[in-house]
């Protein structure tokens, strides 16, 4: 039998009738058909479904969508303001910091989180926070790149 | 022809087009379509790695009413061997009915045996329990030494080994022989000072996109069929699907989704074919999506190998022979790399005598797909290995070694063409030069290096370049985008026009919108497929002129056109693209370009890469802390995507060298199917991967591009291993160099 | 996936009653990190799931001069944001620090950790070093039970089916007093532990050992408490023989497995070399205090 959710999703009340053994990101990609976030292995080691929740970043995949019910949830499709990206976005962008893109939805709702917990993170730490997105195209490097000049960037803002 | 020239917009580092897509979660992959009144589809898969079929009843399934369809191997056509091609790789159509759906024997663990519709996912799965199957469990054959073992059990009966020089009377697991020779190495042997001689093997390893296997089909008996599936080469699902239901190429559609990752992985079909028939049994679009396990367990990953190679040398260095024996396993079916293998292992050397033999072995594994220069890390990993001991041996720098006998223009290959003109002197010259190289080695460090060669391929690729009245315009191509490309194909197009890149959007069509383009694989897209964006925008200057001549009412050959402005010869008018554009309608109609071509002429890439570990020698556990990686690009259209490439490659070389592997059970089940334990790297494993980019332009395509996406994972397994055995004092001669593997090393050395 | 029938309670006697009387076979849900995957591999059963977050308590963390009160649910991320707690417990708090992801530290629990019982749950030898222990409730009332007892086997934890772990209990180390904890992973991160050690190290004003307490993991069943090597510390400085000791006495205490993670030879060399190294960064921080 289906479960009604209320919950908020980038700022704006959402309702569904959701299986209970659904998890958060089904819920979100089959549901409420928001694709941004995606599924890269249903078990919480490759970050691609990362969510904010309660302002805990989080697998969506390791999260039953009842659990959302009163809760407060960030996707990728509330990192950009419309049509204006976010810096990390343009920071993503600008440093050709993804290739095949499937990773980066997950990537850059992590970065947000980290740089708000942390905003001038070293090398090191971004590299660990970010240590469960998993990117098989680029070797990181540029990731990295695009992530500390972010900081940077807010930083000035 | 190419010339040394000042480009306007190639080699800048623009936004790629397609890029706000992918960085708002818009972009849609293969998994984020659906369609009305859509099902979904599950498989039913082998809990054996070797067994017959003995009973397969799928009327309960049937039957049951939450389940729409059923399919099974009886629902294929019959088909015959033949091969078709597959990227960069040939199948077998027989192959490959019975790999899609097994066919009477399954022959890995996991193998796909039958499928379900349902309404939900979750019904799907439950209802694949209801379908009653019985199993002759057969012994399982999990290592190369018990498929060519002689009395092993036989995969297939009908395989006699081809390519040896007395016939096989009997069936083996030793799918084909293939030797290529050069002189005469035995001569060549004995005029050697030093000779290194060693066996190496390398594990299976997966490509690790990170995007599952996922379709959408929708069977139409009036139109044309569509497929939505995420794949590096739709034309091939398309004449994939063809095949194997018998249907003609225009019954169906195929779109390319964006693709998360394939790297070779994605050139071949699993789920296209199986959706399709489940649509045309209910009636209803069908979508189906692999879990990350059966990606693991039933995709298509790369070969283990065993590489037996024996180099020999003068004491100044002059290599004088090469020779290697080399197994591959092909999985369940035949055709692994061992052929790209053999032609690539000792390319990057100038020898006179060289000798290589090779064998595609089967054994109860998933079926081997292609996995970026497919046979190469494996083939040259062995040879850059002995390399590297035999530079030890003579007390010689490996670069200097390298440069002593470096492949170069003229070079005559094992595999029969001469070298062009090809880059490997440059890259070892400035690997030598490097920052990298130039520095002490830490303290506990150990370093190491490797080169590596691709040929990379040319190929069909079909383009259309449309103008709008305002001068805006799209590139309509046909190769789907793996790695940025479509920015490469913008830039292209606007150095011939004339014109700022971003007036131009590049967009990967469907089947029904171009003629046959080949899959995106062998580093083709940026030479091939940019080659026919070049001759497509060429049309359309040309188009341009003559509506300029119309207007001026002068020759064709009195207008010239440059910087996107065209010029009257015979007075002193000019118009702009976009002028011209505007004034189509009345000059003849809209403006349209067109190329289609099969590029020849695609340049090697060669590498080189260099590697500093530091081994915890208590626990075995390695560390990279420096990576350089040097290649030949040609000339780099957009360089941030050049340097991608080298950096993806060599982080997924790193990790073939130091965690991947498929760990078996000896019932042949993989005990690691899953991101957890089955380890690729982490962004917390690296450093920063440093790359120099090369350009020894390729006198073939019109700006010297030489492809880059595949030679990149070549030298890393040789740079990482040899830097390990530097850290260590011992020679590796296995990978992964896992912890409990190093360990083992360092407690057993002498 | 199974089919759920979930149920959120707000106190643990409504919690407590939800288990009793459960006809379907019913788990309780805290991160979720573990248990959403083990119900992924059951397609076709039904589950009660009792999630406990809701309940007060359950998510606190509260720190005396008596020591620290965990809730069970507490998520990693916001414990290992307590620089108090931190600052006493630095071992506990690296231990939970490793679990997994950034991500999955935005849910997974101390609590959830040690009631999976997997043998190598980063939290349990930093848990047994600092002798905590757990206080349960359930229909028959309450009771105590010390940390090295909680797990019972692989995956066993000596929970009744209607009891639930209400708090753990951590007394304050005191004086000169602190703790590590080791794991050895392949990566950097994400994996699980192939072995591990946790270490809680007193020392007096001269440096000598005057109170010691070693627990391994991942190299058996249950995590170990090293006996032996606490009996090689106490008493004596940590020198290099001392430490010596202490690996050889892990490595003995160990019955390793082989696996897909590592070889039980492996295993075993491993685990002395962590526990060797944990009882030297306990010392290094019981020095400093």
């Amino acid at each position: 039998m289906k479960t009604h959710v209320e919950t908020t999703i980038n700022g704006e009340t959402v309702e569904c009738l959701i299986d209970p053994s659904s998890t958060l990101l089904g819920m979100l990609r089959n549901d409420l058909g928001m694709t941004g976030t995606k599924e890269g292995c249903g078990s919480g080691d490759c970050g691609a479904c990362s969510v904010v929740m309660d302002g805990e970043l989080v697998c969506s995949c390791l999260v039953l969508g009842v659990e959302a019910s009163g809760a407060a949830i960030e996707t990728i499709e509330g990192v950009a303001d419309r049509d204006q990206l976010h810096v990390i976005q343009e920071k993503f962008l600008e440093h050709a910091a993804l290739q095949c893109g499937i990773c980066t939805p997950g990537l850059i709702v992590s970065t947000k989180a980290l740089l708000a917990e942390n905003p001038n993170p070293t090398e090191e730490e971004a590299r660990y926070y970010l240590a469960g997105n998993l990117c098989r195209c680029t070797g990181y490097d540029k990731i990295i790149k695009a992530v500390m000049d972010a900081a940077s960037a807010v930083q000035e803002a | 022809m190419s010339e040394a020239r000042q480009f306007q917009h190639i080699g800048q580092r623009t936004i790629r087009p397609d890029g706000f897509d992918k960085v708002t979660g818009r972009a849609n992959y293969g998994a984020d379509f659906s369609l009305p009144g859509m099902v979904w589809g599950k498989i039913l898969r082998s809990p054996y790695a070797h067994a017959k079929i003995t009973k397969l009843d799928i009327s309960k399934a049937e039957a049951h009413p939450g389940v729409l369809a059923v399919a099974t191997h009886q629902d294929l056509p019959s088909v015959n061997a033949e091969a078709f091609a597959a990227g960069e790789t040939a199948m077998d159509v027989l192959d490959l009915a019975r790999n899609v759906l097994a066919d009477q024997k399954v022959l890995y663990h996991g193998h796909a045996i039958a499928a379900v519709a349902a309404k939900t996912e979750a019904a799907a799965e439950a209802a694949l329990d209801l379908i009653e199957i019985e199993y002759e469990v057969l012994t399982p054959v999990v290592t190369l030494d018990a498929a060519i073992a002689a009395g092993a059990p036989v995969l297939h009966e009908d395989m006699l080994t081809q390519g040896l020089d007395q016939p096989a009377t009997e069936p083996s697991n030793i799918a084909s022989r293939m030797e290529l020779k050069k002189g005469d190495v035995e001569a060549g042997f004995k005029e050697a000072d030093i000779i290194v001689e060693r066996v190496y093997e390398t594990p299976t390893v997966h490509q690790g996109y990170i995007e599952p296997h996922a379709t959408v089909v929708r069977y139409d008996d009036k139109a044309p069929s569509l497929v939505w599936a995420s794949t590096q080469g739709h034309f091939d699902v398309r004449a994939a699907v063809s095949k194997l239901l018998k249907m003609k190429l225009g019954q169906i559609k195929v779109i390319a989704s964006e693709i998360g990752g394939g790297f070779g992985g994605k050139t071949t079909v699993y789920l296209e074919p199986v959706a399709m028939i489940l649509s045309k049994k209910s009636g209803r679009p069908v979508k189906m999506v692999m879990s990350r396990e059966e990606v693991f367990r039933a995709s298509g990953p790369a070969s283990a190998s065993r590489s037996k190679v024996r180099i020999g040398a003068k004491q100044n260095g002059e290599l004088v022979a090469m020779e290697a024996s080399l197994h591959f396993e092909a999985g369940a079916f035949k055709g692994s790399p061992m052929g790209p293998g053999c032609m690539t292992i000792f390319t990057p050397y100038d020898v006179p005598n060289m000798y290589v033999e090779g064998f595609d072995v089967v054994l109860n594994k998933p079926k081997v797909a292609a996995y970026r220069a497919p046979g190469a890390p494996q083939a040259e990993f062995a040879a850059e290995m002995a390399m590297n001991e035999l530079a030890n041996k003579l007390d010689m720098d490996p670069i200097e070694l390298r440069l002593k006998n470096a492949a170069k223009e003229g070079t005559q290959t094992i595999y029969g063409p001469k070298l062009k003109q090809v880059g490997l002197i440059e890259c070892l010259e400035a690997a030598k030069q490097s920052p990298h190289y130039q520095s002490a080695i830490g303290d506990g460090c150990g370093r190491g290096l490797a080169a590596g060669f691709w040929f990379n391929i040319g190929g069909q690729s079909s383009v259309t370049l449309n103008l709008n009245p305002d001068g805006t315009g799209t590139i309509i191509e046909g190769s789907p985008d793996i790695g940025g490309s479509r920015a490469s194909m913008q830039m292209m197009a606007a150095e011939v026009l004339g014109i700022e890149p971003s007036r131009l959007n590049p967009l990967v069509a469907d089947t029904e919108t171009l003629p046959y383009n080949q899959t995106t694989g062998g580093s083709r897209t940026t030479f091939a497929t940019g080659m026919a964006v070049i001759e497509a925008a060429e049309d359309v200057v040309s188009q341009l002129k003559e509506r300029a001549a119309a207007l001026w009412n002068v020759t064709t050959e009195q207008v010239d056109y440059k910087n996107g402005v065209a010029l009257n010869l015979a007075g002193d008018d000019q118009m702009t693209l976009a002028e011209i554009c505007a004034a189509a309608e009345k000059t003849g109609g809209q403006i349209s370009g067109r190329a289609n071509v099969n590029a020849r002429g695609a340049g090697p890439s060669f590498a080189v890469h260099l590697c500093d570990v530091k081994v915890d020698q208590e626990t075995g556990k390695t560390d990279v802390v420096r990576y350089t990686a040097i290649q030949d690009a040609g000339k780099a259209i957009h360089p941030s995507y050049v340097e991608g490439q080298y950096q993806g490659g060599a982080v997924q070389g790193i990790g073939w060298a130091l965690n991947e592997e498929y760990v078996y059970s000896d019932d042949g089940v993989m005990e690691n199917a899953g991101f957890l334990d089955y380890r690729i790297p982490l962004a917390s494993d690296l450093p920063e991967i440093e790359t120099i980019i090369v350009e020894v332009p390729n006198a073939f395509h019109p700006f010297g591009v030489r492809g880059v996406g595949e030679t990149g994972i070549v030298p890393p397994l040789g740079a990482v291993a040899s830097a390990v055995s530097d850290a260590i004092d011992t020679p590796v001669t296995k990978i992964p160099c896992s912890p409990p593997h190093v360990l083992s090393m360092i407690l057993n050395r002498d | 996936m199974v089919a759920v029938t979930y149920h959120a309670p707000t106190s643990l006697d409504e919690a407590v009653a939800l288990l009793s009387s459960s006809e379907l076979p019913a788990k309780v849900l805290a991160g979720g990190t573990d248990l959403i995957i083990q119900m992924q591999k059951l397609v076709t059963e039904q589950r009660l799931i009792v999630d406990l977050k809701k309940i007060d308590g359950m998510q606190s963390a509260t720190l005396s001069d008596e020591g620290l009160t965990l809730g069970p649910s507490l998520c990693c991320a916001k414990l290992t944001r307590r620089d108090d707690i931190k600052a006493v417990f630095p071992g506990l708090v690296e231990a939970a620090y490793l679990i997994g992801s950034s991500q999955v530290q935005g849910r997974a629990s101390v609590g959830g950790n040690l009631c999976n019982a997997s043998p190598a749950a980063d939290t349990i030898p930093a848990l047994i070093a600092n002798r905590a222990v757990c206080q349960i409730v359930g229909k028959a009332g309450e009771r105590s039970v010390p940390v090295e007892s909680f797990v019972v086997g692989v995956g066993k934890n000596c929970l009744e089916p209607d009891e639930i772990l209400k708090a753990i209990v951590i007394p304050h180390p005191g004086k000169a007093t602190s703790d590590a904890y080791l794991r050895f992973i392949p990566r950097t991160e994400m994996d699980i532990a192939v072995a591990s050690a946790g270490a809680s190290i007193s020392l007096d004003s001269d440096g000598i050992c005057t109170d010691a307490r070693v627990a391994i993991g991942a190299v058996a069943p249950t995590a170990l408490v090293v006996e032996e090597a606490a009996q090689k510390l106490i008493g004596q400085p940590i020198n290099e023989a001392a430490l010596e000791a202490v690996s050889q006495a892990a490595s003995d205490a160990s019955a390793p497995i082989s696996d897909r993670r590592g070889t039980a030879e492996f295993r075993r060399h491993v685990v002395g070399v962590l526990a060797k190294r944990a009882v030297m960064a306990a010392a290094d921080r019981a020095k400093e205090k």
